[in-house]
């Protein structure tokens, strides 16, 4: 039988395959989709928040962050696969971290969640590592000249986590409030935790 | 191999699109690849992630930069259950009722024959050079380091060497040392100013900086 030259819609090939695995006694119906639920409510990058929140609260546990990020990760019970070896790069008044996977899209799943769309295209994976004060300009980050920006690609097994600088304005908030007002991109390095609204 | 997936600093490749409130997955079967690769590997122990991470690069650079993320993960689950023999192709063809394009055949390794040293070869400061390779297989080196000089800033436990395990030669453990360069070294005069690049790189990527050569394994000392 000749070959079929136009490929199936992806998300036909990828029933295919589970069709198939199923058929021979691999899968049971329903595994897969309990896979990815439970890994997305394990993999959620508000834990990583919720480190950044206690660092900037608790002195004592920012400096066992800074050496010993999977540990102190783990003591807030964020650990698991992707997150083995967990380095806390941080962010500061005159060195900036970003954090990139050039050759596929490496993440500390257990903090910062399974990656998003924009980090895992080739646009942000080939420009980073050459021109980040510019990539980090057109995303919204404007840090001038006398700020280094320092690139951390995850080409091993470490997995990184920017604790970001802490707002000006924020110095009366709770532990949680703050927790709530930590983003993503700022603990990926691309952008920096905005300052609360006056009267937010 | 120095293949299409070893991105970091090539051009042309436009602006970053940024979608605010994004989902994990946006459609069902990109949570089923998902679902599929943890399953695969974690469950049915079919390959390793380093054999998975090669499947992705092995696919052809058209596909691989006309593929969403996770179509290349489906691509990479789907060519090495193919490989291994845990599902039929022909199979696959037909119920997916079109072509099923799948990675392009793996390269034959040798193992490279170095034996770690039991303590790390280098330490934090220590300038090094990384090696000129060109390996045919899988390597977790970047091409844009490869020749470059930079300097230990931190030295990481004892990972299993990617360029055998993707490969089914002997398992070994080494350290990995994240290496600072300037941007001055990597792009010379297409350097941002004030700009690093720190790249996590196994010992046997790695070369004394006074070695000088990229090619030439180091003595031991």
């Amino acid at each position: 039988m000749a070959e079929p030259d136009r490929p199936a819609p992806v998300a036909r090939r990828a029933f295919a395959l589970r069709e198939e695995l199923e058929e021979r006694g691999r899968l049971e119906p329903g595994q897969l989709e309990a896979i990815a639920q439970a890994s997305e409510e394990q993999f959620d990058w508000r834990n990583g928040a919720r480190v950044v929140a206690r660092a900037w609260v608790d002195p004592e546990y920012r400096e066992r962050l800074l050496r010993d990020g999977t540990a102190a990760c783990a003591e807030l019970g964020f650990a698991g696969p992707q997150g083995e070896y967990i380095v806390v790069l941080e962010a500061r008044p005159e060195l900036h971290p970003v954090i990139v996977c050039t050759q596929c899209s490496c993440t500390a799943w257990p903090v910062l969640g399974l990656p998003p769309d924009w980090y895992k295209s080739p646009a942000y994976r080939a420009r980073v590592a050459r021109e980040p004060r510019r990539v980090l300009r057109e995303m919204g980050l404007e840090l001038p000249e006398s700020v280094e920006i320092r690139v951390w690609d995850t080409t091993a097994e470490t997995r990184y986590l920017v604790l970001p600088l802490r707002p000006p304005g924020t110095e009366g908030m709770s532990e949680e409030r703050l927790a709530d007002i930590v983003t993503r991109e700022a603990m990926i390095g691309v952008a920096r935790v905005p300052a609360p609204d006056a009267g937010a | 191999m120095d293949g299409i997936h070893d991105l970091g600093g090539m051009s042309g490749f436009g602006e970053i699109v940024v979608e605010r409130d994004e989902p994990t997955f946006h459609e069902a079967w990109e949570s089923l690849a998902f679902g599929l690769n943890v399953l695969a590997i974690a469950q049915l122990r079919a390959y390793n992630v380093d054999e998975y991470r090669h499947a992705v690069e092995r696919m052809s650079p058209a596909h691989y930069l006309t593929a969403s993320y996770y179509e290349r993960t489906l691509t990479a689950v789907a060519t090495l259950l193919v490989e291994k023999g845990v599902v039929d192709r022909a199979t696959l063809l037909a119920r997916a009722g079109g072509a099923f394009p799948l990675a392009q055949a793996v390269a034959d390794v040798a193992p490279d024959g170095v034996t770690p040293p039991p303590e790390p070869r280098f330490a934090l400061g220590d300038r090094v050079r990384v090696r000129e390779m060109h390996p045919a297989g899988h390597t977790r080196a970047p091409r844009y380091v490869r020749g470059h000089v930079g300097e230990v800033v931190h030295v990481a436990p004892r990972f299993s060497f990617p360029d055998h395990a993707a490969h089914g030669l002997e398992r070994r453990k080494e350290p990995t040392y994240h290496v600072l360069f300037s941007a001055e070294e990597l792009w010379n005069d297409a350097a941002g100013s004030g700009e690093s690049v720190v790249v996590d790189l196994w010992e046997s990527y790695l070369l004394p900086a006074e070695s000088g050569s990229g090619g030439v394994e180091p003595v031991d000392g």
